[in-house]
């Protein structure tokens, strides 16, 4: 019998789960932050580019701060990837089609594709912007990346803003499940409070998905 | 619409010789159904008319047939226990169906509970999770007074729609994951609720979900299949305190080995 505790938590099934929905929670904080930056490009390129030299004055702190969500993110993924195979060898299989949703959501069914559409669109957004062209530009004197000019070249091209707008699309569809689940998950749900947390997850993931999905259709119609 | 003239059923029902046979679905027609039996009371009449036959009868669990005993066990038109609100199999009547519809019967599917004949299911990894801690260690003794104990009406009242859970193993089966979560949490959560409970909860939370664990059951992800199933109408928020009840019991409870006092 299991009496010794800690070592079980990280092996059980709520322990993970756990781990997956705080893991989550704080992604969804880093969207938050990642959104509010990305609104500065309408704030035109010198708001924009001195935001990102800011970020990079943090030096050594930056590193750890990246460090820390890239740490979040593998947790995430990766525990995710295990619990989704345990759950498709658990379940069931019927003959015929089971039927679902009288609980089940559409968003709820489908966590595991649209967090894998995500996996595939950060390793791409990674590439393409934080990793794209680097061009220099002077903001009051100072040398900087021309981060702007990457994101407005990139967003030129209506391929890109599409394929951004699917993943955002995903994003949403993926968080209006995930961020309430996280709080049920965590031990959150109570009658009295529930229903509203909810609801701020469905204002969340609209809120979110929409709003980089709106800087993108922007970068776009502005041009470079 | 309901009937109220006997029908004629087709069924497709799930047969299996043993559990490590390979099954499939069989095509079956009854006639003369009366709206007034219950969905058991159908099959009864299919089995007799393949007794007749000298045919095999469909092996499938049934006990009190009035709703409470939870051995009847039957996923009807991909749905446990037919899907309709707060009802057993047993209490699925045959007015809810209409002459010439065609119902698919199979067993309750989970790698947790295997297939012993065709629609009977082996679900004693249910009966080892409860064993694992869905009990209280008191010396019962005689009845106690009835307000010894204070315990807030709410309170009691929420115990109480936990413990109605009779263990059929619904939830797994309509759980997209074959979670046992919902079943293992409405005893976590009745015990929990109570001062009886409340000395062991830490070793029943971490003993239960370990058990869980260990028998082949899925990982809960709040899709709420199992309460809608719920023929007891259990609540997903179970699920949630017993989150609570075992995270607290895993960073805090230590049991030290060799501990002293009577056993």
């Amino acid at each position: 019998m299991m009496t010794s505790a800690v070592n079980h938590y990280f092996g059980s099934s709520i322990g993970r789960k756990q781990l997956v929905a705080v893991s989550g929670l704080l992604l969804c904080g880093f969207l938050v932050s990642h959104l509010l930056g990305n609104l500065l490009l309408l704030a035109g390129p010198d708001a924009f580019n001195l935001y990102s030299y800011k970020l990079f004055a943090l030096g050594p702190l930056l590193y750890v701060i990246e460090a820390v969500l890239a740490l979040i993110f593998l947790v995430h993924m990766y525990l995710a990837v295990r619990i989704t195979v345990e759950n498709k060898r658990a379940a069931g299989k019927y003959a015929v089609k089971k039927r679902t949703g009288r609980g089940a959501t559409l968003m709820s069914v489908t966590m595991p594709y649209t967090g894998l559409v995500l996996l595939v669109f950060l390793i791409l957004h990674l590439i393409n912007l934080k990793f794209g062209t680097m061009y220099t530009t002077t903001v009051d004197g100072i040398e900087m990346r021309d981060i702007y000019k990457t994101t407005m070249e990139y967003f030129a091209n209506p391929v890109s803003v599409a394929w951004y707008c699917v993943a955002m699309f995903c994003a949403a569809f993926h968080t209006a499940h995930g961020f309430s689940s996280a709080f049920h998950t965590i031990g959150w749900n109570h009658p009295k409070y529930y229903g509203k947390i909810k609801i701020i997850g469905y204002l969340y993931a609209i809120l979110i998905g929409g709003g980089f999905a709106f800087v993108s259709v922007w970068a776009y119609l502005r041009g470079v | 619409m309901a009937s109220t003239e006997n029908m004629a059923l087709n069924l497709k029902i799930w047969r299996q010789k043993n559990c490590s046979s390979e099954g499939k679905l069989v095509d079956y027609r009854v006639e003369n159904v009366s709206p007034e039996q219950s969905f058991l009371e159908m099959i009864d009449v299919l089995n007799e008319q393949l007794v007749r036959k000298g045919e095999d009868p469909i092996a499938f669990d049934h006990d009190c047939r009035e709703g409470i005993c939870g051995m009847c066990s039957m996923v009807i038109d991909g749905k446990a226990h037919g899907g309709f609100k707060n009802t057993t199999t047993c209490q699925v009547h045959m007015r809810l169906y209409k002459d010439g519809d065609t119902i698919v019967i199979e067993p309750f599917r989970a790698s947790a509970f295997p297939v012993i004949k065709d629609l009977t299911v082996d679900r004693t990894s249910i009966d080892k999770v409860m064993a694992a801690g869905g009990y209280v260690s008191a010396n019962t003794g005689n009845a106690p007074d009835g307000n010894a104990i204070p315990i807030p009406k709410p309170v009691a009242d929420e115990a109480m729609d936990a413990a109605a859970c009779i263990g059929c193993g619904a939830c797994v089966a309509s759980c997209p994951n074959g979670s046992g979560m919902l079943f293992m949490s409405a005893k976590i959560s009745q015990l929990a609720l109570l001062p009886q409970g409340k000395p062991e909860a830490p070793r029943r939370a971490l003993n239960m979900v370990y058990t869980h664990d260990s028998l082949g059951f899925g990982n809960c992800s709040t899709h709420g299949e199992c309460e809608a199933t719920c023929p007891k109408g259990i609540s997903i928020e179970h699920i949630s305190r017993t989150n609570r009840e075992y995270v607290k019991a895993a960073f805090t409870y230590h049991e030290k080995k060799n501990a002293g006092g009577a056993s």
